[in-house]
């Protein structure tokens, strides 16, 4: 049964990136595309998940866990430079 | 691996799925700028939570053993997705406040995001005579 959900749930975020996507090129505001820009972190790191309870290998929790990290990073960085025009003051 | 946890890591599963998949659907689907806060923060969190307890919980099965590494990753995602949402809602405050129409604070106060904060002063450095 597990190879079944397994599938279903890798098509649900990559479904999911691809609305994303979608919001990233429309979205009218500079924190719609930001937000756009932190969610495909949140699928990104749910398919390396899925693909590692796929193969079976415990290597995929690093890119994991540096993917979440960078995201992270990657979205305080780029809030911080619209409030206040430099990420470090 | 036996039926009871392989029903469970499938319902788990699909849960994953569907909240993930609910919350993209959300940030395209919400009308609004601060309204679509809300689905990436919370939905995709909770999918990507219950695929980190699938692969969790997998180990059990295959015979490999429970793994306690995927705990880091949630603790992370659990503990900073509040904070970009924080930072983002702040970010709209900021630079739409024209369009956002915000209610009264009751106070004779703005609201405590605007308050005027004072640049730091320079640091004096040490100045190197030549």
């Amino acid at each position: 049964m597990i190879p079944y959900a397994l599938g279903f749930a890798f098509a649900c975020f990559g479904a999911g990136l691809l609305l994303n996507l979608w919001r990233l090129a429309r979205g009218p505001a500079m924190a719609d595309r930001i937000l756009a820009l932190d969610t495909m972190v949140v699928n990104t790191i749910a398919l390396i998940v899925l693909y590692g309870i796929a193969t079976g290998t415990g290597i995929n929790f690093e890119a994991a866990m540096l993917f979440a990290m960078t995201g992270f990073v990657g979205t305080v960085a780029f809030c911080k430079f619209q409030l206040r025009g430099s990420v470090i003051e | 691996m036996t039926d009871a946890l392989d029903l469970l890591l499938a319902a788990l599963l699909v849960i994953a799925g569907g909240f993930g998949l609910i919350g993209s659907y959300g940030l395209i689907r919400l009308r609004e700028g601060m309204q679509r806060l809300h689905a990436p923060t919370k939905a995709s969190t909770v999918g990507l939570g219950a695929a980190l307890l699938v692969s969790m919980l997998h180990g059990l099965g295959t015979g490999t053993g429970f793994s306690w590494q995927e705990l880091l990753v949630m603790i992370f995602i659990f503990v900073t997705a509040p904070i970009s949402a924080n930072y983002l809602s702040k970010l709209h405050l900021h630079l739409r406040r024209a369009e956002l129409d915000l209610p009264e604070t009751g106070t004779a106060r703005d609201w405590a995001t605007f308050d005027h904060q004072p640049e730091p002063a320079e640091p004096s450095l040490p100045r190197r005579d030549t």
